[in-house]
């Protein structure tokens, strides 16, 4: 009999090694002669595991991890094909704790199938939600998206389904749904893992919005750093347009949808996405005014449908199981579930799918067992590199659109960075204006300019010139820049940069009292002048 | 493939690799970032002495392509070293070390970020996340992706890479 071996082709998992384990594994078969098939899977997103190699038994799947090349021998030696007992085996992966506790919604089939496999795709439940949608026509699709409660996953968190309905409602043709595949905050990764993991359900997804606006024309704007992720997407779209899941007449519905992959070139405001539209169209990504809103005058002028890879991704299982069954996770106005993204100075860093509300703490400590350093957490930033930083007494916050927004945060992308207490706060305030002006599309003055004289003031006052004066010109500028930016990039840059003074006044040499004009909402009061006459008086 | 070797003696660009890639592509709506691509990818970096030849087969003005190319950190000017070595110094990567980290590769290659080795062999481009980052620090080299880099990886990284090529 054939034994069935998973070795992850997921780029995290081959970045530490896994492609030579998988060589590893068919060598040592061969060389024992046994029958070993290896399907290349997507990664549960377990990193501290992987490589985590995976043996089909006849009680479930054995996993075992880290492993490296050098282990395969052993392996063998201990009869894993049988799933049996190694210094590496984790037990059974569903069983893992880590993963058991997860709510595996969008994230169902990452890990366990092979990626571009249609078949694996299918008998584990794909493309039931396009058949749903097929049945329910285009209105009632839209309806079940609405109802779900679903908000965008890419950052903005706005309504998916008020956005589905605008696009089906404008009547110029052609119409277009884009996927926003331009994955760019640190520490995130779920897009990255769903296209290499399970790019099926991202086809899937978008080929029922397609079908529920009526726009004819795809495109998947993926960030020319995620190479894998590239490769799985075009073998999946070649199979499905080979299907008849994609093109003319799809599934004999006479209607037809065309797919194509656009390459960005590395700039992170292409992750904007009226930029985004402007980079697709061969221009500079250049942010452009709204309105007009990309839903009613989007690419090349038409109704465009623009949503994240997991918003989409996540639209098949609501179509499928219902909008009740989505609505009734989460917590507020944060309907059902979310893929938590925790990296940085994690012990345990990854990919965490669960319902919204759960808290910061819980993710960090919980499944992240605190640092890898094994140092104290000093800070969290949550949402990527235009979000708040918190402290470690901050961590009760519950994971959902309005509590972090009450904190003065964004949930954004969901992207969780932990650091340890060797972090320099004042640098990494320092670095959120660096990285404003290095991506900045230079169309609003606040952001083009301000983020540029904010690393310089930072500087300033780390350095002792003039603190007071300067305190006041940094206020100054993050209030301008919020207030006077087009876009997120320059509105959003003050929320790391004023959290860190808040949270963190010793970094910058200043006190609790210098910064008491930023509010517990990370708002600026505008009777913060006197209080920071303090730094002064030092 | 080599960027080096794609070169014409010293005439500066591979004239005909151009006129056929836009030619492939330039019926495409919004043609311009896939041939910036495909011209990137096959020479190694857009010359530019190819921006009038691209602009005048997708009826663009020369500042136009100018413009484009100039706005992504993608699109390189001058042609790279053999291998181009990519450190991400985002926020996750930083947390792990990754400053310490690009002040090491720095050091060992003896090149500033924007570089090329006197010899040729790497430059060295900052990157701003890549997706890596619960393995974080990440860097790549030559394509490849490598996670939980530390300075000693990265020698070992940079002595297989170095003896893979000069067993050629």
């Amino acid at each position: 009999m054939t034994a069935v071996v998973y070795v992850p082709r997921d780029s995290s998992a081959v970045s530490l090694g896994a492609d030579a384990v998988a060589e590893a594994i068919r060598r040592e078969a061969a060389a024992r002669k046994l029958d070993v098939k290896i399907v290349r899977n997507g990664s549960r997103g377990m990193f501290s595991h992987e490589p985590m190699v995976e043996v089909a038994t006849s009680g479930g799947r054995m996993a075992y991890g880290p492993v490296a090349a050098g282990d395969a021998a052993s392996l063998f030696g201990s009869n894993f094909l049988d799933g049996r007992e190694h210094h590496l085996r984790l037990g059974v992966a569903e069983e893992i704790p880590w993963l058991k506790s997860q709510t595996r919604l969008t994230f169902a089939r990452a890990g366990v199938t092979d990626p571009v496999s249609l078949d694996d795709f299918i008998a584990h439940g794909g493309y039931r939600g396009l058949k749903h949608a097929i049945e329910f026509g285009a209105e009632r699709t839209v309806a079940e998206v609405t109802k779900s409660g679903l908000r965008g996953r890419g950052g903005a968190g706005f309504p998916t389904g008020i956005k589905w309905k605008t696009a089906a409602d404008a009547s110029a043709t052609p119409k277009y749904v884009v996927c926003n595949a331009d994955e760019g905050d640190s520490g995130t990764f779920s897009d990255r893992m769903i296209m290499e993991g399970d790019p099926f359900v991202l086809l899937e997804g978008m080929t029922i919005a397609a079908l529920a606006v009526g726009a004819t024309q795809g495109y998947i704007y993926l960030r020319s750093e995620y190479p894998h992720a590239r490769r799985a997407l075009t073998e999946a779209i070649a199979t499905a347009y080979s299907t008849g899941y994609l093109g003319a007449n799809i599934l004999g519905t006479g209607r037809s949808f065309e797919l194509e992959i656009r390459l960005g070139a590395g700039a992170y405001i292409c992750g904007e996405e009226t930029a985004m539209l402007e980079s697709i169209e061969g221009r500079r990504g250049m942010v452009r005014f709204k309105p007009p809103i990309p839903a009613l005058e989007g690419l090349f002028g038409k109704p465009t449908l623009i949503n994240n890879v997991v918003s989409f991704a996540t639209v098949p299982i609501i179509i499928e199981r219902g909008a009740e069954f989505f609505r009734s996770l989460g917590a507020g106005n944060s309907r059902g579930t979310i893929p938590f993204q925790l990296a940085g100075n994690a012990k345990r860093p990854g990919l965490i799918e669960t319902s919204m509300g759960v808290t910061l703490r819980e993710i960090v400590h919980d499944y992240g067992g605190g640092t890898a350093s094994g140092r104290p957490v000093r800070a969290v930033q949550v949402g990527g590199p235009l979000g708040a930083y918190f402290t470690e007494a901050m961590l009760d916050v519950a994971l959902d659109f309005e509590s972090i927004a009450a904190r003065g945060g964004i949930l954004g992308h969901g992207g969780i960075v932990v650091f340890d207490d060797t972090v320099d706060m004042a640098r990494m305030a320092r670095y959120a204006m660096e990285f404003c002006a290095l991506e900045s599309c230079g169309k609003c003055t606040p952001c083009r300019i301000g983020s540029i004289r904010g690393a310089e003031v930072i500087d300033d006052i780390v350095n002792r010139r003039r603190p007071r004066e300067n305190l006041e010109v940094l206020r100054d500028l993050c209030d301008t820049m919020k207030f006077g930016s087009l876009c997120a990039l320059g509105g959003l840059t003050p929320l790391p940069v004023l959290s860190a003074l808040k949270y963190f006044p010793e970094d910058f040499g200043l006190t609790p009292r210098d910064v008491e004009f930023i509010g517990a909402d990370l708002t600026i009061s505008t009777s913060g002048a006197a209080s920071t006459h303090a730094v002064a008086q030092r | 493939m080599d960027a080096r070797n794609s070169r014409n003696g010293g005439a500066g660009f591979d004239e005909r690799a151009i006129d056929e890639i836009v030619a492939g592509l330039a019926d495409k709506p919004g043609a311009l970032m896939p041939v910036l691509h495909a011209v990137n990818k096959r020479l190694g970096y857009i010359p530019p002495e190819a921006v009038p030849a691209i602009a005048r087969a997708l009826n663009l003005s020369r500042a136009e392509v100018h413009g484009v190319i100039s706005f992504y950190h993608d699109f390189r000017t001058e042609r790279p070293g053999r291998k181009v070595i990519r450190v991400c110094r985002a926020e996750s990567c930083q947390a792990m070390g990754a400053v310490a980290l690009a002040a090491h590769i720095q050091a060992r290659l003896g090149i500033d970020f924007g570089q090329t080795s006197g010899n040729g062999d790497f430059t060295l481009e900052p990157v701003y996340c890549l997706g890596n980052c619960a393995c974080s620090p990440a860097i790549v080299v030559g394509g490849d992706l490598y996670g939980r880099v530390n300075p000693q990886r990265f020698d070992e990284i940079l002595s297989r890479v170095t003896s893979s090529r000069s067993s050629r």
